[in-house]
């Protein structure tokens, strides 16, 4: 018994350190936003003020950065979504010789370094720019839409995939034998039954674009995004409004990181109670079939 | 000549490697003579099927393949200004790899230590990372997976995700609050009487392997408990009645299941230490060089961008060369550690 109570104290122990170390660095900051000395020192605790998050509202290149950051943001779910759908749909069709290579192309930039990303695509586009003459296309909005597409759309491909295991093929056919074209059977089968994968795949896309800073500080150019100027801001030694900022991020992405959950497990509750039910028809269903079999 | 030749022949190779596989499915579909096969097209009907075409070809040619292939292909070019591009200066030539060797474009007299010493250290410390973080994050994976009570196991999740959804930069400047001479940690330190004068962290390099090790917890967190979370319990049991010691339980039994969980973290980790970028230009003290700023200088201070794409394939190079050690060490195929 005494050993038991030993490892449970050392699991204790080990899980208070943990999520110390998980949370400190984010209390300490969060500490900092309300500090009056005009450096982020969190202790001593000199006094209380909410002066640097009216600070963070004059801040023009801060709020810059934040539209530009959202406007990428809906770029990159507007064109990383369907792409990934797109990237699913074809892995479940691919000719079987081709799917080896066609798998390793696509999941391979979510193993590359966001640098290289955001340094090949900027490449590529400028010497499109020279060939065509097209200067739109050298375009840092452009490009970084582009470069964090590459992985993000294979984010919302895995997502997508793991959706797309456990469609029911049968549901295709029925609709076909039914009479519907193959269009119709995309827009009123296949996409409400990905209903759910579409849209943790959106928030996901948002969430992982507004975030990056590797690939989008190369392919941004001469703009800015929010993880730009605060690269720039904090490697220059800062004023706590910077913390002021942190602590609305860490409140603003912690109801998106709960909305995510959310929608997650309504998503897997709805499954279970459909597999149930499947599980309960098919015993009732053998249940007859024993009962036919004995009368 | 030869120049543009390659350059058509870039743009011309996944084009022509999509058409074999075309061509090869469809005298395969023919060959095999069955009349229930559907093409690609009558089975997404034309305008879904174009959709997808157009899509995928986008995205794996335009976005993935191309750039890739142009970054390698300018990386063997020498720097020039815009008005010699294809011009009779504009040929192949490894200086830029040369010059990573030796600090020169054409000498060989000494090492170019600095580049050579941080690119080293980088994989080393990244492995380093990738080790440290897999020693933290394996406990509370297997306790979640195993031991933990359902609700528990929900609420630690969350818990998990919140300082993961917080960006990378924030994060890096929180341990600069920490470590810094004027931070928290000296101010205490100096406070309890432990030092007289502050500690740079920052400079012995504390700051960012701490940084490091934090940012990418959580891409080792959820490879393994998804791994450990598929072991039948009984296993563990039948281990233990049999008399195992738990190392023994944890090095025979859990691990080897969790080898593909073991092998994606890894590889994830690795692979965003190594390139990580925020963490070495905000922790990293002046003397430590991380390769990755490296890069950045070649591009946005030495403005040598044939340079920097050399520096670039280098350390994609290096990160596929550890996914393929990863891939044999483990027996394990790409889909299951990207899975």
């Amino acid at each position: 018994m005494t050993s038991r109570a030993v490892f449970r104290a050392m699991l204790g122990f080990y899980m208070v350190l943990f999520f110390g170390f998980l949370f400190g660095p984010l209390v300490v900051m969060g500490a900092t936003a309300f500090n009056t000395p005009n450096y982020p020192q969190a202790w001593p605790f000199e006094g209380f003020t909410l002066h640097w998050f009216a600070d963070l509202a004059d801040d023009r290149d801060l709020m810059d950065g934040i539209w530009n950051s959202l406007v990428i943001g809906l770029g990159v779910v507007a064109l990383a979504v369907p792409v990934g759908l797109a990237g699913a749909i074809v892995m479940t069709q691919i000719y079987w010789r081709a799917r080896g290579l066609y798998y390793l192309v696509v999941v391979s930039p979510v193993l590359t370094p966001g640098i290289i990303l955001g340094i090949s695509t900027v490449i590529f586009w400028k010497d499109v720019t020279t060939a065509t003459g097209v200067k739109a296309l050298y375009d840092g909005f452009f490009m970084t839409i582009l470069g964090q597409s590459t992985f993000i759309s294979a984010y919302c491909m895995l997502i997508f995939l793991s959706r797309l295991q456990r469609f029911d093929r049968a549901q295709e056919e029925a609709a076909l034998d039914l009479g519907a074209t193959q269009s119709q059977v995309f827009w009123h089968v296949l996409i409400p039954f990905l209903r759910p994968a579409v849209l943790s795949a959106a928030l996901l896309a948002f969430l992982a674009s507004f975030e990056n800073y590797n690939t989008t500080t190369f392919a941004i150019l001469s703009d800015t995004t929010l993880t730009t100027v605060l690269a720039g801001r904090v490697r220059q030694g800062t004023t706590p409004a910077i913390s002021a900022l942190a602590v609305i991020i860490i409140l603003v992405t912690l109801a998106g990181a709960i909305a995510y959950e959310v929608l997650r497990r309504r998503e897997a509750r709805r499954e279970a109670a459909a597999a149930a039910a499947r599980q309960a028809e098919e015993n009732l269903e053998g249940g007859g079939r024993v009962a036919a079999a004995t009368a | 000549m030869i120049e543009s030749l390659v350059k058509g022949l870039l743009i011309a190779a996944p084009f022509a490697v999509v058409a074999v596989f075309w061509i090869m499915a469809v005298r395969e579909r023919r060959l095999a003579g069955n009349p229930g096969a559907r093409g690609f097209f009558q089975h997404n009907g034309v305008p879904i099927g174009i959709f997808l075409l157009l899509a995928v070809g986008f995205w794996a040619v335009v976005m993935i393949v191309l750039p890739q292939l142009y970054m390698v292909d300018y990386s063997f070019h020498p720097k020039l200004p815009p008005k010699d591009y294809g011009g009779p200066k504009d040929h192949y030539t490894l200086e830029n790899y040369h010059y990573f060797i030796f600090g020169s474009t054409t000498e060989r007299d000494a090492l170019n230590t600095t580049h050579l010493r941080a690119f080293f250290l980088t994989i080393v410390c990244s492995i380093v990372v990738t080790f440290v973080n897999f020693c933290i994050c394996y406990p509370l994976a297997y306790y979640m997976a195993q031991a933990a009570p359902a609700s528990r196991v929900r609420l630690l999740m969350l818990l998990l995700i919140v300082p993961f959804w917080v960006n990378e930069i924030l994060r890096a400047f929180a341990f600069r609050i920490i470590f810094g001479t004027s931070g928290i940690l000296n101010n205490v330190l100096m406070a309890l009487g432990v030092v007289a004068e502050p500690i740079d962290f920052l400079g012995l390099d504390v700051g960012l392997y701490t940084g490091l090790s934090y940012a990418y917890l959580l891409m080792m967190m959820f490879p393994l408990y998804n791994a450990i979370e598929s072991l039948d319990r009984n296993q563990i049991e039948a281990a233990r009645d049999l008399g195992a010691p738990w190392w023994h339980i944890h090095l025979n039994v859990v691990m080897p299941h969790a080898k593909p969980g073991i092998a994606s973290g890894c590889t994830m980790v690795f692979m965003l230490s190594a390139g990580a970028l925020a963490a070495p230009q905000i922790l990293g003290g002046p003397s430590s060089l991380w390769f990755t700023p490296i890069v950045y200088d070649r591009f946005y201070q030495a403005f040598n961008w044939p340079q920097g794409s050399a520096y670039a394939f280098i350390l994609l190079l290096t990160c596929v060369l550890f996914v393929m050690a990863v891939m044999r060490v483990f027996k394990v195929s790409l889909g299951e550690i990207t899975r």
